[in-house]
């Protein structure tokens, strides 16, 4: 065992589901995951699990492999341990596409949006799914597909006033302002039909009264859609005020769990971001 | 009136302009103003036009680079060219003839299209259009050694150099290196204007469908697109096949314009050729491939006169194009037009808006 599996130990363990939670099923369980890139050990013993309607944020320093998680959860790395089951399915060697199906949606830390496209055709693109219409419909326009599009345009607009997003519907998506491309991301993941959205830093970029803006649209999304929202963030102004419950990582393994509060005093967590007290150092060696 | 959105517009105008065009064109053919060389140009300018606008599905809408277009053009004349010559008999209408040879051309070419796209679409950007560019070679080798006959005993067909013995009686369609001859002419200018509303139609309502969606995103962004649940690989390869069925089609169009056709038509200039045409009209822009492959196919034919400076000209002029096009002053210019047209439109339905 070496010192970070050791300080798992002494981490309480705190269960990641709410209370209403209890006794349903988790959306997203995580068992053990790891990954590694030829011989470096990017994630290991990685345990998670959240329910249908949480708020729960994975911080960490920098290259701690927050994203690479991410990255195993959607299925864009397989991992070379664990599991990871959506809604109860494994998704193991299922391509990205299908693990969306699944109910698992999230956003990019570099924003991907598809640029050349108006910010409805982004959402329209998010419904890809959800929109019921053959190719043959599709190509000869028949009427299915003009059912299908009404369909799809009002839901779109939909989607885009709860973000506060309208007004930009016709718009190029490249050239909205950042924040506005932010939340246009966080749209197109709604309109897959999620059960478990996960944000990659979705603050980064926004200024202060914008973070406050949006630490009550997601708090929003999970009380109008009923979806769990996995979130990585670096301000932990909106960590602490929106997250339920938090994960630590650093160098790929999870350090501490648990309530924003219990995360803020604990020593693991502190010793990760600022480093160990000289006094410490000393009273241990 | 419902009001019709930007996209709406945009298609109706190109139907509209196309419709023109052909109606000015076929008024002036009645009327014995056009000369037999004009006349000449017509069918082939609508199949390089449906190729065009092909091929723009597959390098603008889809983002991918394909170098063998000609391949799929190719393999729709050489089917077209045999179907039709099987049922001369049986179907005594040429105009039915040629739709079903167009149409078997089209299946053919998005047959072939579907079989090379699982191994060729594994592949991105560069590899994608080496790969396309052998493709197109492979072809044009392959019809430049095809004997195919028809005798009383059934369709034969080697690639031996040899060729084919028929029985007493029997017919041969593709004789190898010396092409298809004795091609019954059936391709006439109303045809080739069918068939560019048929390819209109079906480009322009893939792009704006759910179809055309997942496309344009997979060509935007690749991850995202996958991230939402759009099969990249399905994705693109639908692209692929539409654009070579209706590559086949223009193909067949083409051959049975002609009364005899080699296959060293279908070779890598062709292929160049209509992606100058896609590039110059502008990527995705199908308005943009139809008017391109126009101009940029008369030119040279119209330039005959000048005999071996005609394709120094051709060159001259595609850089001056280029260079105007892409000059940042110029689009200067174009924008402040364009906006000063657009004002005028806005303050029509300004004061109509009033007037109600």
């Amino acid at each position: 065992m070496n010192e970070y599996s050791k300080k798992i130990l002494k981490v309480p363990t705190v269960t990641f589901v709410r209370e209403q939670d209890q006794g349903k099923q988790p959306v997203l369980d995580v068992r053990n995951l790891g990954i590694d890139f030829g011989g470096l050990t990017a994630v290991d013993g990685f345990n998670i699990t959240i329910g249908p309607t949480e708020i729960s944020g994975l911080i960490g320093p920098n290259g701690a492999g927050k994203t690479t998680i991410f990255n195993l959860l959607t299925g864009v790395y397989q991992p070379t341990r664990g599991s990871v089951l959506v809604n109860g399915i494994d998704i193991k060697g299922m391509p990205v596409h299908k693990v969306n199906k699944l109910g698992i949606a999230r956003t990019f830390q570099n924003i991907r949006l598809f640029t050349d496209m108006s910010v409805l055709d982004n959402v329209k693109v998010g419904m890809h799914n959800d929109i019921k219409c053959s190719f043959f419909e599709s190509v000869l326009h028949l009427p299915g597909y003009y059912k299908a599009e009404k369909r799809a345009n009002q839901k779109a607009m939909e989607l885009l006033d709860f973000m506060g997003l309208a007004e930009f519907a016709d718009t190029k998506a490249g050239s909205l302002p950042y924040g506005v491309q932010r939340r246009l991301e966080i749209v197109r993941a709604l309109a897959t039909n999620p059960s478990v959205i996960l944000l990659d830093e979705p603050a980064a970029g926004m200024n202060p009264s914008e973070t406050t803006e949006l630490m009550h649209q997601i708090r929003r999304i999970r009380d109008t859609f009923h979806v769990a929202i996995f979130l990585i963030e670096h301000d932990m102004n909106l960590v602490m005020n929106v997250c339920e419950a938090i994960a630590v990582v650093n160098y790929g393994r999870i350090i501490a769990k648990g309530t924003p509060d219990e995360i803020r005093t604990n020593p693991a967590v502190i010793e990760a971001y600022l480093g160990k007290e000289e006094g410490d150092a000393n009273a241990e060696g | 009136m419902k009001k019709l959105n930007r996209n709406q517009v945009k298609n109706a105008s190109t139907y509209i302009l196309v419709t023109a065009a052909f109606l000015i064109l076929q008024v002036l053919s009645t009327q014995g103003k056009l000369n037999s060389t004009t006349k000449g140009f017509l069918v082939p300018a609508c199949a390089y036009i449906v190729l065009a606008v092909s091929l723009n599905l597959l390098v603008g809408i889809c983002g991918e680079l394909s170098l063998g277009h000609a391949g799929f053009m190719g393999i729709g004349a050489f089917t077209g060219i045999v179907v039709t010559s099987l049922l001369a008999e049986a179907v005594p209408n040429g105009v039915l003839r040629l739709v079903m040879g167009m149409i078997a051309g089209g299946v053919l070419a998005g047959v072939v299209g579907f079989l090379i796209g699982i191994p060729v679409l594994r592949l991105r950007g560069d590899y994608l259009a080496i790969v396309t560019l052998a493709f197109g070679e492979i072809m044009k080798n392959v019809f430049g050694n095809l004997y195919l006959g028809v005798d009383e005993t059934g369709l034969h067909a080697t690639l031996k150099t040899e060729g084919l013995t028929l029985a007493e009686g029997g017919k041969m369609i593709i004789s190898g290196p010396r092409g298809a001859t004795g091609i019954t002419k059936l391709s006439t200018f109303a045809i080739g204007f069918v068939l560019i509303l048929f390819t209109l139609f079906v480009v322009q309502n893939l792009i704006n469908s759910r179809e055309g969606r997942a496309i344009k995103a997979v060509r935007d962004n690749r991850i995202a697109a996958e991230s939402v649940g759009i099969n990249v690989t399905a994705f693109r390869m639908k692209a692929f096949v539409v654009s070579a069925f209706l590559a086949g089609m223009a193909g067949a169009l083409y051959a049975m314009n002609y009364g005899s056709i080699t296959a060293s038509k279908f070779n890598f200039n062709t292929s160049i050729n209509i992606l100058v045409f896609v590039v110059l009209g502008g990527m995705g822009n199908i308005l943009g491939s139809i008017i391109s492959a126009t101009v940029l196919y008369i030119l040279p034919e119209a330039m005959r006169g000048l005999q071996d400076y005609r394709m120094i000209l051709y060159a001259v002029v595609l850089i001056l194009v280029m260079l105007f096009t892409w000059s940042p002053k110029m689009k200067d210019i174009i924008s402040v037009v364009t906006d000063k047209v657009r004002g005028v439109f806005r303050k029509n339905e300004k004061e109509a808006a009033f007037h109600e």
